[in-house]
């Protein structure tokens, strides 16, 4: 096995993989993951996020480059990284007709756990996220955010120090969501555990994540901490939307006060060359020019603007036009792709 | 205990044997705890020998039927469709783990294929072991005849056994194949018409059709039957039974090689 060089830690160099037909879900990642700390992956839908996460858990081999989770090389030393690591991915992966218990009972025998101490640090975990009530009832009956705690618990079970999350509160009510973002936050602060969470949530990333990596179309376009990542946008933009519909006067305004950039389909919206002190400034062009505004908004720096600067999308513009490639089938099927 | 202490005592290689208890146990517990898998695969047989033994009574009246009794002679044909079954069942819950990400947890584990393989099939062997229980008695009580007697009922236990391993291990192919749980469904009416043209509603003797006669002949399913069939009509038929188990254990070792391979070759991480 390979001795660890990075400790707790996740490395990865022009990390490609490429499917069938050439098409790169991967296209040359590079990643530094500190020890401890907890790295958002942020993208939209089909960005390769679940790709990176399947190749730096050793589910699918890299097509170049090389990564090392926990000093384990991913390629030549799989069975040291799994070891290491603990994964919820994107579908809670539970036997449905089994109960929590049974699953740590599972798990835990697989993973070489020797009985007594698995049952102990299975009820332990249970306990955690809050299922000890639950914790004999069949996982059938559970709600979408029972099975993700139980997912959690069970990728926490052999004490991994390296934790991949694959969009863990997607689907889930604001409640599980916060009561999973306090676990996530628990383990990282607390354990020193490294956590690697993909989300497509910007809140997600800015609330946990101590860096985050935005990816789109295979590539990180940006990477830092929320704060730096803003810092780097730095301005904040003003949208108004016109009442009677006319665009263009509304941009022709606007435009004065900085350069346009995409909004609302209904208005136009301004980077501002200076800061929120224009807003009052930017009124009282309207009302000179005889725009009448239906709604005027102030946005501070936001990691989607990061994301709108980087890619020339929003992420929910992304993330639609995602979903309407799949609608459509013009996103080619991946043979061999993880779901 | 810390993660680190736990660590700590799960290094190392997890004993095989250990997993396969495991997973056999979770398969187990899988196949008792969904009645819509055990129930039509356990009834459906018993439905269709009370149908048959009813319409066909009057086959034993052909010159060289080998029973008056048609109940006898059609009990075989139950322990047959069970195996049916076990192909759909086992498949579909291979199927099952792959859709739901379950198959993804246990690549993420020290699993070895062959636990997996062995942990999957164990809920199939419990269900055959109920099922060759239950059509023995039910015939028993219909009127039917075991010749080889209470020694024969066991042997007849194990060729059904068997079989359903047999037929299960096909269904862990099927399900690494079909991937989805519906596909592996799709295969129900293909095997079904293998398993009828076969020797399951006449001796292959007394089948007139010449082509009919041909495909059962070289059917297997006919000597599974008649390996069956011949402990419950004839007694110690020695022949019979070496092609009924011969041709079980030959179909178990190529279907569980494939299986497994298939297996291996989902289950490979880098």
């Amino acid at each position: 096995m390979a001795e660890s060089r990075n400790g707790n830690g996740i490395e990865a160099s022009g990390l490609v993989r490429e499917f069938k037909g050439g098409i790169r879900a991967v296209a040359g990642i590079d990643l530094e993951v500190a020890p401890g700390s907890i790295y958002g992956f942020l993208g939209p839908n089909g960005a390769g996020k679940s790709t990176t996460v399947h190749i730096l858990t050793t589910l699918l081999p890299p097509s170049a480059g090389s990564a090392r989770v926990a000093g384990h090389d991913v390629v030549t030393d799989g069975a040291g990284v799994r070891d290491s690591i603990g994964a919820a991915l994107q579908e809670a992966a539970l036997d449905p007709q089994l109960t929590a218990r049974e699953h740590m009972r599972l798990q835990g025998a697989l993973h070489g756990i020797p009985k007594r101490e698995g049952r102990h640090r299975g009820d332990e975990l249970i306990e955690r996220v809050g299922l000890s009530e639950a914790a004999d009832r069949k996982v059938v009956g559970y709600s979408g955010g029972m099975k993700r705690r139980l997912d959690l618990a069970l990728a926490l079970l052999h004490g991994p120090r390296v934790l991949f999350l694959d969009e863990p509160t997607t689907g889930l009510d604001i409640q599980s969501r916060t009561a999973l973002w306090d676990e996530v936050a628990h383990l990282s602060r607390d354990e020193g555990v490294t956590v690697f969470l993909t989300t497509q949530y910007l809140e997600e990333a800015e609330q946990l994540a101590d860096r985050v990596g935005i990816i789109d179309r295979g590539e990180i376009v940006a990477e830092g901490t929320p704060a730096e990542l803003k810092a780097e946008i730095g301005r904040p933009t003003v949208a108004a939307v016109p009442a009677d519909n006319d665009r263009e006067s509304a941009a022709r305004v606007l435009e004065r006060f900085g350069e346009l950039v995409p909004g609302s389909p209904n208005g136009a919206a301004v980077r501002l060359h200076d800061g929120a002190e224009e807003l009052a400034n930017i009124v009282r062009a309207f009302d000179s020019a005889g725009v009448r505004i239906a709604n005027l908004e102030l946005h501070a720096p936001s990691l989607n603007d990061v994301f709108l600067a980087k890619t020339g999308r929003s992420l929910e513009g992304a993330q639609a036009e995602a979903a309407e490639e799949g609608e459509t089938g013009e996103q080619p099927v991946l043979e061999g792709a993880p779901a | 205990m810390s993660p680190a202490e736990l660590r700590a005592k799960a290094a190392g290689q997890v004993p095989l044997l250990i997993q396969i208890r495991e997973l056999a146990r979770r398969s187990i517990l899988r196949t008792i705890r969904q009645p819509a898998q055990i129930v039509p695969a356990t009834i459906f047989p018993l439905i269709l020998l009370a149908i048959n033994s009813a319409g066909l009574d009057s086959a034993t009246d052909l010159p060289g039927f080998p029973t008056d009794n048609y109940v006898t002679f059609a009990l075989a044909f139950a322990f047959l469709q069970a195996g049916v079954f076990a192909v759909i069942g086992t498949g579909q819950n291979l199927a099952e783990d792959q859709v739901n990400g379950f198959f993804s947890r246990m690549q993420l584990t020290p699993i070895r294929p062959l636990a997996l393989v062995a942990g999957q099939l164990a809920g199939t062997l419990a269900l055959g072991l109920f099922q060759a229980g239950l059509y023995i008695s039910v015939g028993l009580i219909a009127g039917g005849h075991i010749e080889a007697g209470i020694p024969g009922a066991l042997v007849l236990i194990a060729l059904a056994t068997l079989i359903t391993l047999a037929f299960g291990s096909i269904g862990l192919i099927a399900g690494m194949r079909a991937s989805t749980p519906e596909n592996v469904q799709g295969i129900f009416p293909l095997i079904f018409v293998f398993l009828f043209m076969s020797s399951m509603a006449l001796p292959r003797d007394l089948i007139e059709t010449d082509w009919f006669r041909t495909v059962a002949t070289y059917n297997p399913v006919s000597y599974l039957i008649e390996g069956l069939r011949s402990i419950l009509i004839s007694g110690w038929d020695a022949e019979a039974l070496a092609l009924g188990f011969g041709l079980a254990v030959a179909i178990l070792a190529v279907a569980l090689t494939a299986a497994t391979a298939s297996i291996r070759g989902r289950m490979v991480r880098t």
